[in-house]
């Protein structure tokens, strides 16, 4: 693979948690590269360390070894203001319990990351007006977070990640506070940014969020122990499924 | 139940009578229905069908269960095939069981790399599923059987899982017995 086709790459990735007797090796010497548009999917059991390499991705964490790159990008050896100006323009995080600032109304949650970036406060309401439309929250905007259902705020939360165009999205079980009807809400966001070329990696439990992905790791010790390609496999057609084959 | 019994046969020839017990270990409470006489008669088609050959045991009075049964060439082939085969028609988890018992008995497949081949298996038809029920409208009469068909395939998933961790504790316990 070319490497600059490569938004996310690491190499040798390790990270160690805590120190001495307690010490734990959370990600053990694990290579990856996440081409452009690819929607990747980590499963594994918990502690397997999926979440750490997804901090260790989105430069939330440092590696305790190895080297990690975004777009090109060496991050690991950034100085804390630049990785911080860097995860803000160019990552962004969806996580589990959707961490929305309760004060601000859907509209605001989405303008913070524009106005952060040092964008205007014209361009920061053009933004999210722009993306709640897109997550299908238009009518909501000026809600608090208290006044919307949890797939609602996760579509907040999906909303503000896309606020300054990252080059990648990096979500730690999504769906993990979700019922059905608004796990498949979230499942058509992700479809849509997949279609529109947007680099996703999704750590999750949900075998479903899994199987939307184009290709799946399985991670266990910190290790990956099986990277599957989803995509453009075809197998008997969906007849096959309900029986209506052979 | 053909395959399954091929299966139990690549480790070593066998009495039809040792055939049923390790049958019945295999699947504990499960295997209790089992008719006794359907080894017979399971063996007896394998052999029809050239898949078999039976020697009688010299000396001993003409019964069904003094028979040892082995493998012909052919049903070596077929052995191989049925644990490559990553079928899932109509889930039939004792038969999938049963393969990995027999894979890890005869140390002819890593029973982990047959539950992972599985598993991808069952991911690309979740994909199919979910990505048609993704694209049904709310309400729809087709996406309620998707759903069925995808929530099949999770539970499939979840107990593939619960394959993998016990087998690759990498000794036989998960054959019972």
């Amino acid at each position: 693979m070319n490497v600059s086709s490569a938004v996310v790459r690491v190499r040798g990735l390790v990270k160690d948690h805590g120190q001495g007797q307690s010490r734990v090796r959370a990600v053990d010497a694990v290579d990856l590269e996440v081409p452009q548009g690819q929607m990747l999917a980590v499963m594994g059991p918990s502690g397997c360390g999926k979440s750490t390499l997804l901090h260790l991705l989105g430069g939330l964490e440092r590696p305790t070894d190895g080297e990690a790159w975004l777009a090109g990008r060496r991050i690991d050896t950034l100085s804390e203001r630049a990785l911080a100006r860097l995860r803000r323009r160019s990552v962004g995080f969806v996580f589990q319990a959707f961490h929305l600032v309760e004060e601000l109304s859907a509209a605001e949650n989405v303008e913070l990351p524009v106005l952060l970036a040092g964008r205007s406060r014209r361009e920061a309401g053009c933004r999210a007006s722009l993306l709640l439309e897109r997550v299908g929250l238009a009518d909501r905007a000026r809600h608090l977070p208290s006044q919307l259902s949890g797939g609602q705020r996760q579509r907040i939360a999906i909303a503000r990640a896309l606020a300054n165009d990252p080059l990648v999205v990096l979500a730690d079980e999504p769906t993990g506070n979700l019922d059905t009807a608004a796990t498949l809400d979230v499942l058509r966001i992700f479809e849509a940014l997949r279609s529109a070329g947007q680099t996703l990696v999704i750590v999750t439990h949900d075998e479903r969020v899994a199987a939307t992905a184009d290709r799946l790791i399985s991670m266990r010790d910190g290790m990956f122990v099986d990277d599957t390609r989803l995509a453009g496999s075809h197998t008997r057609g969906l007849g096959g499924l309900i029986g209506l084959e052979g | 139940m053909q395959d399954a019994v091929l299966a139990m046969l690549a480790k070593e020839p066998s009495h039809g009578y040792n055939l049923r017990v390790r049958l019945r270990q295999s699947l504990g409470p499960l295997g209790e229905s089992m008719n006794p006489g359907q080894i017979y008669v399971t063996l007896a088609r394998l052999e029809k069908a050239g898949l078999v050959v039976c020697e009688r045991a010299d000396g001993l009075p003409e019964r069904p269960d003094r028979k040892v049964y082995a493998l012909t060439p052919a049903g070596q082939q077929r052995v191989a095939a049925w644990l490559a085969e990553v079928g899932w028609p109509k889930p039939d988890l004792a038969e999938f069981h049963l393969k990995l018992v027999a894979a890890a008995a005869a140390r002819l497949a890593d029973p982990v790399e047959l539950v992972a081949a599985q598993r991808r298996e069952l991911l690309r038809r979740l994909r199919e599923a979910q990505r048609a029920a993704l694209a049904e409208p709310a309400g729809s009469g087709a996406g309620l059987l998707l759903e069925g068909v995808v929530l099949r395939l999770q539970a499939d998933l979840r107990w593939l899982e619960a394959c993998e961790r016990a087998w690759s504790k990498g000794d036989d316990r998960a054959e019972g017995g």
